[in-house]
């Protein structure tokens, strides 16, 4: 028992890759202008579609190659990063809390709560996600706030679903039972006895939100409705490689393989962080 | 002076009108132990659950008043039976496994109820449960309390909640078979702890359980309750004695015996069930006469 707890504790690779990714795309966002080794924006059709550093015909400092325009590949990277993170954290974040919450409340008190909260989620569910974020940016307009507020606005269905699935199960448990006798009111046994519980599965479900929010705002600029500015943006700089693929398929490619790496990277940090929130896991 | 627990011609049914609970009746005086036997599905703890307040929102109380020390848990407002409840009874439950919250260390689990409810200092309540945790011989109170539930065994954690029901000082405990999740080995330890701290408290306990070695063991009186019906009620010694109803003979039968498992093992006789069937169909239609 205790080598297990030892061996669940220390180093898992999941963990210390998943996060060291993050951490270094993270770091790297927050520090862009420092760190980009050029102008995300600066246009020079002298030194268009050079190929990555490896290939023939590559110019120092530019890692990646460049688009179509001459602007550097690496520096839009890091600073499309800069959006990427910010829609993850906010847009993750507020679809948990309105989720999370409401899902709590119709798992553990059920009854009517339960079925309304239940039968807007199914109508909520029964849209396709992507047409709705679409819908939505263009109603509530481009912006970066705007794609915050789309992703939350689909997602919390997400949140709920799970949340009040577990919180159900948990209020049939025993020491649930038990709070009630002693006389606790129902508020205090959610938050006391409920919530502890189920607090690995929002760990986990908000840094999978994360990778979702993503992918989401990358689709969103992907078909040119995320952030109207010129601002470089992962799905943007993807759907301009896409137009050139057979000239410069590294537009294309390094943009996709961030992203892949940085969804997979928020769902397995999460699965891992699960495992050490939860104390029989533990 | 006022009984305990005294319930009075309970009776409860479900959403399709089945009966689940047939005019019950029991008492449980102050200090004493009550033992309610029956098989599974024969509604003991139903009414645990209904002395309790807990019943499942599918069970519906139609007829009869439980009074906890003279209230009349029916009269009272439900924030009013809450507190009431709450200060005054406390549940050992069947399965400690579930019982306590796995992501909650055990200390604070004990303690909350202490302060909460009865609104003890934390010194206190830490304190008490200590000296609770002595009584049912947990030697080393610093690494339970610290710990979380899934760290400790089975019968630890029993032990545990058995510290937990008592801690309150409740004129009522409901033991819900305290011991039937437990290997056979640590239910006897269990069942005398229960009877140690029982005695020495004076707290009073119904007693469920499917148990006749157990209903021999720690209970004054017995209510043998078959089909949500008390069948015979009697003092212990007495029940096993001379059991009345033929239902109680034929569960003492039934009773498996070391020296010879298999062949004492025998399944209730079938007339005894057909004389059950027409008691509780009796009952029943002389139930249902002024109930429509």
């Amino acid at each position: 028992m205790d080598d297990a707890r030892i061996a669940k504790r220390g180093l898992s690779p999941r963990l210390w890759l998943a996060g060291g990714w993050l951490l270094l795309a993270l770091l790297a966002a927050i520090f862009a202008p420092l760190v980009a080794p050029q102008d995300p924006l600066a246009q020079d059709l002298m030194l268009e579609r050079l190929p990555p550093f490896w290939l023939d015909g590559a110019e120092p400092g530019y890692w990646l190659g460049t688009d179509s325009l001459g602007r550097d590949l690496l520096s839009r990277l890091i600073f499309g990063g800069r959006i990427a993170f910010i829609v993850a954290f906010a847009a993750a974040i507020a679809a948990c809390l309105v989720g999370s919450t409401l899902g709590l409340i119709a798992g553990y008190f059920g009854g009517w709560a339960d079925r309304t909260i239940s039968r807007i989620v199914d109508i909520w569910m029964a849209f396709p996600p992507v047409l709705f974020a679409i819908l939505l940016v263009a109603v509530l307009g481009t912006g970066l706030s705007s794609v915050i507020l789309a992703i939350a606005i689909i997602d919390w269905t997400r949140f709920c679903r799970v949340i009040r699935a577990e919180a159900m199960g948990q209020s049939r448990m025993d020491y649930v039972e038990n709070a009630r006798i002693a006389g606790y009111g129902r508020v205090g046994i959610m938050l006391r006895e409920v919530l502890p519980n189920v607090v690995p599965s929002i760990v986990a479900l908000l840094s999978l939100e994360m990778g979702i929010a993503v992918i989401v705002e990358a689709i969103l600029s992907f078909v040119n409705l995320s952030i109207s500015t010129d601002d470089p943006t992962w799905g943007g700089i993807i759907a301009e490689g896409r137009l050139s693929i057979h000239q410069a398929w590294w537009v294309l490619v390094f943009p996709l393989i961030t992203l892949i790496l940085t969804v997979l990277s928020f769902s397995q940090f999460g699965e891992a962080l699960k495992a050490r929130f939860d104390p029989v896991l533990r | 002076m006022n009984a305990c627990l005294d319930i009075n011609n309970l009776s409860a049914v479900l959403a399709n009108g089945q009966r689940v609970l047939r005019s019950v009746s029991l008492a449980v005086q102050p200090g004493e132990v009550r033992a309610l036997v029956g098989e599974s599905g024969a509604g003991k703890t139903m009414i645990g659950k209904a002395v309790l307040g807990v019943l499942p929102s599918s069970v519906r109380v139609v007829e009869g008043d439980m009074r906890l020390e003279g209230e009349d848990l029916g009269k009272l407002q439900p924030k009013a039976r809450r507190t009431l409840i709450g200060a005054r009874t406390a549940l050992i439950p069947q399965d400690p496994l579930t019982a306590l919250n796995p992501s909650r260390r055990i200390g604070p689990q004990m303690t909350d109820r202490l302060v909460r409810i009865l609104g003890w200092s934390g010194d206190k309540a830490d304190k008490r449960v200590r000296q609770l945790l002595d009584e049912v011989q947990i030697r080393d109170p610093d690494r339970v309390l610290k710990s979380y539930p899934h760290e400790l065994s089975g019968g630890m954690r029993q032990r545990v909640l058995i510290a937990a029901a008592f801690a309150a000082e409740p004129r009522l405990i409901v033991a819900d078979e305290p011991t039937t999740a437990l290997d056979v080995t640590v239910q006897k330890q269990i069942l005398l702890l229960i009877a140690e701290l029982q005695r020495e408290h004076g707290t009073a306990i119904l007693f469920v359980t499917h148990d006749l070695g157990v209903v021999a063991k720690i209970s004054q009186k017995v209510s043998v309750l078959y089909a949500g019906k008390v069948v015979e009620e009697a003092e212990t010694a007495a029940l096993f004695a001379a059991p009345q109803h033929p239902y109680t003979r034929a569960l003492m039968a039934a009773t498996p015996r070391y020296t010879d498992p298999l062949a004492s093992l025998k399944p209730v006789d079938e007339t005894v069930l057909a004389g059950l069937a027409a008691e509780i169909a009796m009952a029943d239609q002389a139930w249902r006469r002024p109930h429509g």
